[in-house]
């Protein structure tokens, strides 16, 4: 009997990632341009997908919602009109990349457009998974506080694109904007961050245009 | 929960390396984790005592190696651990920038027995 040591090095989201890719190159490939929707509880993150679905009308949507049980936010999103499908993790914090790809069969995809996944309502692990996206929305709302770049860095860091919701409120939680941006540039100097308010609708109109822009 | 499918993993990756190696059993795993790679260590532990039962890795030690989480500053070309609340560089005082220092979380190397 002999003991030996071998060297492995191999990152453990390696194969998370392969499917992730896969998923993304396929999407990619059929002119589906996927968004990864990551945001605390309650921070607006089916409001702000249905305020953007009204300013994307000419573009056929998609979406996948995922929550840990119910199906509150696809039985509003169908009734809508909207193309959806729930998953339910049962426990699992967050979205991966095999739970995505399974999930796929049950969306018709008969046209080029936009498929938004609402990933589970969590700051941390939705930021550690890819799960097939183009790119990354992150919601945060500013009822949250301005201090979350600072308690969160990883999500703001992996952000394309910032939305901060319920701007209508700043002025009632004592929103410090200096401190929020300040902390969300020095973890990502690109992302652009839209002030938005899904009540009135107001700012979602920039906010769809960037994505189409973005979409090409 | 959150440990639980990627210790799966880390028992795969393991298993793999060592059948490719004619292993009879796996005695140590050794694992690099960076401080904001988001997973636990006692966490990966628990699930790994569970989930190793009669795989090649039952009974192997599980080693973490923990590496501390840095920030870059370009101005003074320095790399520095963050105070909370802040991303200011201790030396000039303006905000540096995040790194891939500290987000590690891979296998480096499995011992293994042979007949």
């Amino acid at each position: 009997m002999a003991e030996k040591e071998i060297q492995v090095v191999q990152n453990i989201f390696d194969e998370n990632d392969r499917i992730a890719f896969a998923t993304q190159e396929k999407l990619g490939e059929m002119g589906v341009f996927v968004v990864n929707i990551m945001g605390a509880p309650g921070a607006g993150k089916t409001s702000s997908i249905i305020n953007l679905i009204q300013q994307l009308s000419e573009n056929k949507v998609y979406v996948i919602e995922g929550d840990i049980e119910s199906d509150i936010d696809t039985v509003k999103l169908k009734e809508l009109g909207i193309e959806a499908i729930q998953i339910n993790t049962n426990g699992a914090c967050h979205l991966d990349a095999p739970t995505i790809q399974s999930s796929l069969d049950g969306l018709s995809f008969d046209k080029p457009g936009l498929l938004f996944i609402e990933n589970i309502g969590n700051l941390v692990c939705p930021a550690e998974f890819q799960i097939g996206e183009h790119i990354k929305m992150l919601i945060c709302s500013a009822a949250e506080g301005s201090d979350k770049p600072y308690k969160y860095p990883l999500a703001f860091e992996k952000a394309d694109v910032i939305l901060l919701t319920k701007c209508d409120l700043k002025t009632y939680v004592d929103f410090n904007d200096e401190f929020f941006l300040k902390g969300v540039r020095a973890l990502n100097k690109t992302a652009p961050v839209f002030e938005v308010n899904a009540k009135t609708g107001q700012g979602f109109e920039d906010v769809a245009e960037w994505l189409l822009q973005r979409k090409g | 929960m959150h440990e639980y499918p990627i210790t799966e993993q880390i028992i795969k990756i393991a298993s793999e390396k060592a059948k490719e190696n004619n292993a009879r059993s796996i005695t140590r795993i050794t694992l690099v984790v960076g401080e904001q790679s988001g997973f636990i260590g006692e966490s990966i532990q628990m699930y790994f005592d569970i989930i190793s039962k009669d795989t090649l890795c039952e009974g192997a030690v599980l080693e973490m190696e923990n590496i501390k989480a840095k920030w870059y500053c370009p101005d003074c070309n320095i790399h520095y651990a963050r105070q909370p609340f802040s991303f200011a560089c201790p030396d000039c005082g303006n905000d540096g920038m995040p790194t891939n220092i500290g987000k590690e979380f891979y296998v480096k190397d499995i011992e293994i027995e042979t007949e």
